[in-house]
């Protein structure tokens, strides 16, 4: 284990304050969705440029933040979530509106969403604050980790944004188990989830209710709300073991699936390249969660194993999450499939994550125990 | 360590890797999940989603088949398809339409109707539709177009096949016409026969072989994109052609057939005696059959309809006309045949009739008489008071017996819709049909081919093809010929023989025939200004039908220019020639026009010249290269 330990501190990729594992799957999952965005949109050569100036913003922020000791994250976090928080005020009060949600805030230069910070400030605000913290957390540090996790999942239900408002949730939840949570709190806090469900299905929006709907019987609605999960189970059932072949895909190809190059990406990827394919793509995207979580293990402080360890689950749950909705499972929620799907926001705010891990990882101090 | 007072970093870290593997295996469970159900989609349920992944892309359109031509029997195009050029406009493609459409007709002719045709239909359809803005150009608005082309960014120019009928009114209504197809014919047919097809056959040989000259739709299959715009041809299946048809019909015979009636109303048929092909049939006046092909406009419907000489009517199978002394041949031989009169009996005629118990005179055409007449006079002069006194002793029965023999008072069995029957009355049919006795008194109307009687002039044909054959003959029938253009094998259509009148004594015939040729020939006959010149020896009867019962008791016979058009007499003739090898049989009836000697017999004999080749002026029609 030193020794090791040694040679990674010796290697360049540490001195760099990369990770060469990590990084190659980045790359590999990144290409992939290069080549899935060109058959998505129908070979538009425009779309794959912007997304590769996407990816390689996003592969600048990872090395920026990656040379960043994790200290200055520490210290930056508390001014992060507040700053978030006031935006997701600010969005409720006067914000874009966008598909009949209110999500973007107009900053005169850029439009952003605040939503899309938080999912990373609440789990590093919990981490922070359980740091310093005797661990498993008392019921006081639990309720304030739960009012931190409360705040901005509520401003963002409000919005309303479901979708993001339970990644919020899970990823703070996540940095919250892995401080060691006690079992029995972790199952009261499921079985209360499980008894509010009508309370929150009396509260939704008839648009999140028929897409709940919509998910249990597509054929309900094969018009509307049910035509994106039929036409998506559609390519990637006729996908099959070995796939259409790239390019070939006629769904997506011929408009039959809609938000092709976005959230629905997975199911060109599956219709394109078949059953072997896709076993492939989540082996890829098991290797990065797995690399996350052996680097959570070896952090040496509590911010740093909450950090690493709830990113590494989060990312997971978008994964799950995505994927899980295209070939119907979950209800339809705008979740797009991390690190493949066109768009900016996720990819460079994703890499930038990763950019946060590796930090951690390449900062230790050199111990021997 | 610093934390170490309040916080156990082994015991926390121990924890922490603890929660971690815990966190692995829910992570491997969810994925196992989503494994669990691509396996279902893609493994299990795969041939499920190709099929409905290939019902979304693909779509089959029918490519309708040729439909086939028409000819004459001497290959003179009678039916063909031409190609049509249609202007159309893909919206999508066409930045402002408005604007397209008002240059497009500083150089095209189109209506204010056409214009708004479009619009709507536009409003109805995809953007990438081809929309019909202009059907049938002509080939000087298609060259017009043709140079401005580059100015008319997604204006095309389409070119489809529409029926065309070179011979226009001259064969109407025998070929007849296509038109769009209803709900109504799609009730005939079988529907799958006629996907994408545009028309089907309405009248005439054109409906009557629908079935042979309908090409069978052949297939493509198009890939198309969500929107339904197609993008490629994935399997082209070929339509089968439809089969062309040689009619029994001469169309140079037809044609002069039409303008020998110059200008008056009428019909004739000319048959070969031997086979029943019918080799002219005309009726006029006739119709453009082409206005009705894309939909007749109500302004010419209602002028064709309205209009009292009733062009539309098919005069030579639909028109019942009373055969007059055109029946007399054939009721001679009744005579002869069933013993009632010998070759030697005679009748006096005073120029009337009375019957035994009567003092009604009924009338002679010839108010003095024709004094003692035998058969061969009283057929050569047409001796109205001979065939009184025959019917009178033959009686209603027998005289519907040996008629019917010949065809009369049913429909021949021609291949074209909507022939009637004519009336051969009986007792019977009296009684059943208006519920009264017969009186003596009709019988001798009907020796005459006056009263109930009525035939059609495809019937009178017919009966005297029969006469010309001693018995034999064949049904008359139009086609001749069917050829099947995917194996270019020709068929001939089977001769179909009548059942053949045989006489107690066959030299009956020749009495018959004797006295048809001294009509023509013979030095009294009522035809005998058409033998005068002719090349060759022609049978025939004159008739003369009266349209309305002029009183019988009026001491002059009324002159035909006294009486108004629509009661004037109706001029008739049957004839067959050459006379001693019968060839052709002639039925001509020319409407409201007199007697049949002076008006109806020149218009045979000109049908004769041309159907036996005595034509001086044989005329070019384009024929089949």
């Amino acid at each position: 284990m030193n020794l090791e330990n040694n040679n990674a501190a010796y290697s360049g990729w540490t001195r760099l304050h990369l990770d060469g594992p990590l990084l190659a799957l980045l790359a590999l999952l990144t290409s992939i969705g290069l080549f899935t965005v060109y058959s998505a949109t129908g070979q538009d050569m425009n779309m794959v440029i912007a997304q590769g100036k996407r990816i390689a913003l996003g592969l600048v922020a990872l090395i920026v933040v990656a040379q960043c000791p994790p200290e200055w994250f520490r210290t930056l976090t508390p001014w992060a979530y507040l700053a978030g928080t006031v935006m997701l005020i600010a969005v409720l009060v006067l914000g874009d509106t966008s598909k009949g949600a209110q999500r973007w805030l107009d900053l005169g230069f850029v439009r952003f969403q605040p939503s899309e910070l938080m999912k990373f400030a609440v789990p590093l605000m919990v981490a922070t604050f359980l740091h310093e913290r005797r661990l498993p957390p008392r019921l006081i540090a639990i309720a304030l980790s739960a009012t931190i996790i409360g705040i901005p999942t509520v401003l963002i239900a409000q919005q309303p944004d479901l979708g993001t408002a339970l990644l919020v949730v899970s990823a703070g939840g996540f940095a919250l188990y892995f401080a060691a949570l006690r079992w029995r709190l972790i199952l009261g806090a499921v079985a209360l989830a499980g008894a509010a469900a009508p309370l929150l299905w009396h509260n939704m929006h008839d648009y999140q209710r028929r897409r709940v709907m919509t998910l249990l019987d597509p054929s309900s609605d094969p018009t509307g709300a049910g035509y994106h999960i039929i036409q998506s189970k559609i390519a990637i059932g006729s996908g099959g073991w070995d796939g259409k072949g790239w390019l070939m895909g006629t769904q997506a190809r011929l408009d039959f699936l809609p938000e092709a190059n976005t959230d629905f990406i997975f199911a060109v990827f599956a219709e394109e390249f078949g059953l072997i394919g896709v076993l492939g793509l989540l082996t890829v995207y098991l290797l990065i969660i797995a690399r996350g979580l052996y680097i959570a293990t070896r952090a040496q402080d509590t911010f740093s194993r909450l950090v690493v360890g709830s990113l590494s689950l989060t990312f997971f749950i978008y994964l799950f999450v995505n994927i899980g909705m295209v070939i119907g499972l979950l209800p339809v929620v705008g979740v797009p499939l991390p690190l493949v799907s066109y768009g900016g926001t996720s990819m460079v705010s994703l890499l930038a994550s990763f950019g946060l891990i590796m930090s951690i990882h390449t900062h230790r101090k050199l111990l021997s125990s | 360590m610093a934390g170490a007072a309040f916080k156990n970093t082994w015991q926390e870290k121990r924890a922490f890797s603890n929660r971690v593997a815990v966190a692995s295996a829910f992570v491997l469970l969810l994925l196992g999940v989503l494994i669990y159900r691509l396996v279902q989609l893609q493994s299990v349920q795969h041939e499920y989603f190709v099929t409905r992944s290939d019902e979304n892309r693909m779509r089959v359109h029918p490519v309708v088949g040729v439909r086939g031509l028409i000819f004459d029997r001497n290959g003179v195009v009678l039916a063909e398809n031409l190609p049509a050029y249609r202007l159309e406009i893909t919206p999508e493609q066409s930045p402002d339409l408005n604007d397209t459409v008002d240059r497009l007709s500083q150089i095209i002719s189109i209506t204010a109707r056409e214009r708004e045709r479009f619009f709507a239909r536009v409003e109805a359809s995809a953007s990438f539709d081809q929309i019909p803005l202009k059907l049938n150009l002509d080939g000087d608005d298609l060259a017009r177009f043709e140079v401005n082309r580059r100015q008319f960014p997604g204006v095309n120019v389409r070119a489809g096949l529409t029926r065309h009928y070179p011979l226009g009114e001259v064969t109407a209504h025998i070929v007849g016409y296509v038109g769009g197809i209803t709900a109504s014919d799609l009730q005939r047919v079988d529907p799958e026969r006629y996907r994408g097809a545009s028309y089907i056959g309405k009248t005439g040989i054109e409906r009557q072989y629908e079935p042979l000259l309908h090409g069978d739709p052949g297939s493509q299959l198009i890939e198309a994109d969500a929107l339904g715009r197609r993008l490629r041809q994935l399997d082209y299946t070929h339509p089968t052609p439809g089969k062309t048809l040689y009619l029994t019909l001469d169309a140079h015979l037809q044609q002069a057939a039409k303008a020998a009636f110059e200008g008056r109303n009428g019909a004739a048929v000319a048959l070969d005696v031997n086979t029943g092909e019918i080799l002219a049939m005309v009726s006029v006046p006739s119709y453009e059959p082409g206005d009705f092909i894309d939909g007749i406009s109500h302004k010419r419907y209602a002028e064709l309809t309205e209009d009292t000489s009733r062009p539309l009517f098919h005069r030579a199978i639909q028109g019942q006309y009373p055969p007059g002394s055109t029946i007399k041949p054939i009721m001679a031989l009744a005579g002869l045949e069933s013993g009632v009169f010998n070759r030697r009996s005679r009748v006096h005629c005073p120029g009337y009739y009375q019957l035994p118990d009567s003092t009604r005179r009924h009338r002679d055409w010839k108010r003095r008489g024709h004094g003692t007449v035998d058969t061969h006079e009283a057929i050569a002069q047409s001796c109205d008071v001979y065939f009184y006194d025959l019917a009178h002793r033959l009686e209603i029965d027998r005289i519907h017996d040996f008629l019917e023999q010949f065809g009369l008072g049913s429909r021949t069995g021609v291949d074209i819709p909507n022939e009637t029957t004519g009336l051969l009355p009986s007792r019977e049919w009296k009684r059943r049909v208006r519920s009264e006795n017969w009186y003596p008194g009709e019988t001798l109307n009907i020796g005459i081919g006056q009263g109930f009687m009525l035939t059609t002039p495809l019937q009178l044909a017919e009966a005297t093809a029969r006469v010309a054959t001693r018995g034999a003959g064949a049904r008359p029938h139009l086609l001749r010929q069917i050829k099947d253009n995917s194996s270019g094998e020709v068929q001939a259509v089977a001769i179909e023989p009548l059942p053949r009148i045989t006489l107690q004594d066959a030299s009956h015939w020749d009495e018959i025939h004797d006295a048809m040729v001294a009509v023509v020939h013979g030095r009294t006959g009522t035809a005998r200004r058409i033998g005068e010149d002719a090349a060759y020896r022609i049978a025939g009867k004159t008739g003369t039908a009266q349209v309305a019962g002029l009183a019988q008791e009026d001491d002059e016979a009324p002159q035909l220019t006294d009486v108004p058009y629509h009661l004037r007499d109706h001029a008739l003739f049957v004839a067959y020639a050459p006379a001693d090898a019968p060839k052709v049989a002639v039925a001509v009836i020319a409407e409201h026009s007199g007697s049949g000697g002076a008006v109806a017999s020149p218009i045979a004999r000109r049908i004769l010249d041309v159907a036996l080749g005595h034509d001086n002026d044989p005329g070019v029609l384009p024929t089949q290269p």
